[in-house]
């Protein structure tokens, strides 16, 4: 359990980090006064969850992962746009 | 070789790290919608490349590291259009920014603003004006 230079405890200080930001982006998301706000945070929410995933298949040895975290990155924003065109509408 | 590569990622990683948790800080505790996406906009372009580099230094010359490239590729385009969009639509919805003593960001009207000159000046020579007849 020491720590090693090219050990795997680079990635997870990186997921900690990554998953005390998506922590208080949920803060964000649950206060936030605005719907737009709550656009934000969900918005910066799945940006940190592409780079969780691509991290955590690094942590895990399998970096297969990063399809999965570039599907990620798409679905974000069509999802982001598409929310705004609805809000926008209503508006 | 090895030793100076890991090293780099390592610096890379929690640099990445320390703008996630910074912009996520801004994100809880500055007062405005604007101010907030500047500080949105700090995870998304400073943490998010950073830790993206530092994974494609572990990567090293495979398709591990193209992948890398391609999600970087990808949020280069789309981070700043959705931001864009986002701030569009609320001054759209009439979301005013905050100005430094915290209040709303509305012109004051000029023309109440200034002295009127026409006014001002029987009154502060005690004559007309010699341009008037």
């Amino acid at each position: 359990m020491a720590l090693t230079l090219g050990g795997t405890e680079m990635y997870a200080a990186a997921a900690l980090a990554v998953l005390a930001t998506m922590a208080l982006a949920l803060v964000r998301t649950i206060a936030g006064p605005t719907v737009y706000d709550r656009i934000l945070a969900v918005n910066m929410m799945t940006t940190k969850t592409t780079l969780l995933i691509a991290l955590l298949g690094f942590l895990a040895g399998r970096p297969e992962f990063l399809d999965i975290a570039l599907v990620y990155a798409l679905i974000n924003f069509i999802s982001v746009i598409a929310v705004l065109r609805m809000f926008g509408r209503r508006a | 070789m090895d030793f100076a590569l890991d090293l780099l990622s390592w610096a890379l990683l929690l640099s990445g790290g320390f703008f996630a948790v910074a912009g996520g800080i801004g994100v809880v505790r500055l007062p405005d919608f604007y101010t907030r996406l500047h500080a949105s906009g700090i995870t998304d372009t400073g943490a998010a490349y950073l830790i993206l580099a530092g994974l494609m230094i572990q990567g090293g010359l495979t398709i591990i590291t193209v992948k890398l490239a391609m999600i970087g590729f990808f949020m280069f385009f789309t981070n700043p259009t959705s931001t864009y969009a986002l701030a569009a639509a609320a001054h759209r919805s009439g979301i005013e920014p905050l100005d430094a003593a915290g209040g709303p960001n509305k012109p004051e009207p000029v023309e109440k603003s200034l002295p009127n000159p026409i006014e001002l000046t029987p009154s502060r020579t005690g004559s007309a004006p010699p341009s008037q007849p």
